[in-house]
């Protein structure tokens, strides 16, 4: 595209489009403020809120120890007293730090105390492997997260879903976490310049196909898309979904993808044992036993924290690959 | 100072103490009885802690309490009524009966949580005291929490917080000598958890947690403090627990001296008031007596009305994990 001044078609990286969603609610939410490691004068480590200290100042741009207890519970706090905190926890690895804040406060407040607590708070983390970063920052820990009620969990997979995740999540009156993927920093995708917001709760179908639903959670969708890709030379279809939001997950969606295709295959960054992917299996046997003409297939890391070197690395995370051998073998094919 | 609090204070904190005793008296009786369900920590002993400590607070100042947190609850204001009946997992109760004993609260009047998590609060008086600063009121927020909590890792992120961004905070360390059944002197090198307020920059007091107005003295200086903007203050009271661990005779552990018991409760925080008040003419023993009295009348209707209120409807279960709009 040579000229990109048509606003819908305008292409700029997951990275910016995380700053865009950042800024944009800011600018909506006077009561919105960020908070975490490096935010303000460094931008981020990951270069997410570069320039935002020049533009909203230190009140709501801050930097804070590292104190991940402490920031998650500053945020519970805030929140709970009339602001609508944007929190930055960088690696999700660093879940570990300040669960008990996640778990045990943020997730029951509002339950706990009769229904009175009210807390908008966002949480913002970078997930996944890829970089080498090894085995403490670099896990998909997204199922910890789903299996606490009072907590909602999206995962946005593309520039537009990063902006728009986030900017749903600033506005959504629970807490929220945006798992964001560091190995998908520098994808560059269309992204409106105006404030908009993906829904809560509701997937995607990325490809459309009649053979096979591949239900791929994170960066994974772009996987199943060049197996589908590859796939479809030999005549094969995949259809590709992508959930964005895995707290509350849409079982409407699949279950109706897999009535139309008979096949399912779920795949995930996150070790397989105990992923979310067994949940999602267990909703499609349920609700779909009858459709079925196979097992459903599942994908995920083995049962080992992730490794730092890199072909070891790359053995690790399921592939386009991987995903086109085993919709192969589901489909006997 | 010179002049100490005037009697209408006394009196209120007068007031609040013996309205904490007799509710926590009668709750450990529902507790030994089966009455209620659940474990309760409770809180006498400690009364001149949350008397005079809230004495300076409006509904619109925040805390955060305990496991231990029913005085806090009555000191902050909260009502016989809806407390009994949160014990008594009742629909009536402040939390609808989702949360009990150790999760009684009231956020209309600024309790954000009781928590069963030791140093759940902190940090999140911290983002309450954050908020009041962000939002530019005069609003203070209050964390509790014991001598056991200063050794959990939260205590420490929340403290050098509160201190390096000067939040309108007041941490009160209520050391009752014990971490659940660990003494003090079993659980950390130091005796006063004061001296840890000097590694984050912020002003450590210790005062007598047995004399009401001590607290309450010490504690308007660090909330005005707080308000003026001068950052947080750690606040330590040396008070002890008459009751066990849990309920009031417990579990039989044995942790603790008769004797060292029977030497505390010489300085029952509301005896020492109380005598101070009829020395001073503020109100006599009779007077007092008659507030007792009415207090006790006032609890024991109040439990009748909590037991004789509904349980929460069991397809209610889900109504408040998520916010779905008013």
């Amino acid at each position: 595209m040579a000229a990109a001044t048509d606003q819908a078609t305008r292409e700029i990286p997951y990275v910016k489009a995380i700053t865009e969603g950042v800024q944009q609610s800011l600018h909506e939410f006077p009561e919105a403020f960020l908070a975490g490691e490096d935010v303000a004068v460094a931008g981020s480590v990951f270069g997410i809120y570069k320039g935002l200290l020049a533009e909203f100042g230190e009140k709501r741009i801050v930097d804070t120890p590292i104190s991940e207890a402490g920031i998650v519970g500053l945020g519970v706090g805030a929140a709970a007293t009339g602001l609508r905190p944007i929190l930055d926890i960088m690696f999700m690895d660093f879940l570990g730090e300040c669960m008990d804040e996640v778990a045990n406060q943020m997730a029951k407040m509002r339950f706990m105390f009769g229904g009175k607590a009210k807390l908008p708070v966002t949480v913002l983390m970078m997930g996944g492997a890829g970089m080498s970063m090894a085995a403490q920052h670099s896990q998909s820990l997204e199922a910890w997260l789903c299996h606490l009620p009072g907590l909602k969990v999206m995962m946005p997979t593309t520039p537009y879903d990063a902006k728009g995740s986030i900017i749903a999540a600033v506005r959504e009156e629970n807490p929220i976490f945006v798992i964001l993927n560091k190995l998908s920093l520098g994808i560059t995708g269309p992204v409106p310049e105006e404030p908009y917001a993906i829904p809560i709760g509701e997937a995607i179908i990325r490809r459309e196909g009649s053979d096979i639903s591949v239900v791929a959670i994170g960066r994974m969708v772009h996987e199943a898309l060049t197996a589908a890709e590859e796939l479809a030379k030999d005549g094969i279809s995949l259809e590709v979904i992508d959930p964005r939001t895995v707290q509350p997950f849409d079982t409407a969606t699949v279950i109706a993808s897999v009535q139309k295709t008979h096949h399912a295959m779920i795949v995930h960054e996150a070790v397989r044992f105990a992923g979310i992917g067994g949940e999602i299996a267990a909703q499609i046997q349920e609700e779909a036993f009858d459709y079925l003409d196979a097992p459903v297939a599942r994908l995920g890391a083995p049962f080992a924290p992730v490794p730092y070197s890199p072909p070891l690395e790359k053995a690790y995370m399921p592939d386009a690959k991987r995903i086109a051998a085993t919709a192969r073998e589901t489909l006997g094919r | 100072m010179a002049d100490g609090p005037s009697n209408e204070v006394l009196l209120d904190i007068h007031e609040r103490m013996v309205r904490i005793r007799i509710f926590e008296e009668e709750a450990g009786k529902l507790m030994e009885n089966g009455k209620v369900p659940g474990a309760l920590h409770l809180y006498v002993g400690q009364e001149a802690v949350a008397a005079g400590v809230m004495a300076h607070l409006s509904d619109a100042d925040q805390i955060t309490s305990t496991h231990r947190g029913h005085g806090h609850v009555v000191a902050k204001g909260g009502q016989f009524k809806e407390m009994y009946a949160e014990l008594y997992g009742r629909v009536t109760g402040y939390c609808k009966g989702m949360g009990g004993s150790m999760h009684i609260s009231n956020f209309d009047i600024g309790i954000l949580g009781a928590n069963g998590i030791v140093c759940g609060g902190p940090p999140i008086a911290v983002g309450a005291a954050f908020s009041n600063k962000y939002r530019e009121t005069d609003q203070v927020a209050v964390t509790f929490f014991g001598d056991g909590a200063s050794n959990e890792g939260a205590f420490h992120e929340a403290a050098n917080m509160a201190a390096l961004y000067k939040l309108p905070c007041l941490f009160v360390c209520e050391n009752n000598g014990f971490g659940e059944y660990t003494s003090q002197k079993r659980h950390q090198a130091i005796r006063d958890v004061a001296d840890r307020a000097a590694g984050y920059g912020m002003p450590g007091v210790i005062v007598d947690g047995m004399d009401v107005i001590a607290v309450y003295e010490a504690a308007g200086e660090a909330i005005n403090r707080a308000r003026r903007g001068e950052g947080p203050t750690l606040l330590e009271c040396k008070t002890y627990r008459f009751y066990d661990h849990v309920g009031v005779r417990g579990m039989g552990i044995d942790y603790r001296s008769d004797d060292e018991v029977k030497e505390w409760k010489q300085r029952d925080p509301i005896k020492l008031l109380e005598d101070r008040l009829a020395e001073q003419d503020v109100l006599s023993n009779d007077d007092a007596a008659a507030v007792h009295e009415r207090v006790r009348s006032e609890a024991m209707e109040a439990i009748a009305w909590a037991d004789a209120s509904p349980y929460p409807a069991v397809e209610n279960l889900l109504d408040d994990v998520y916010y779905n709009g008013e």
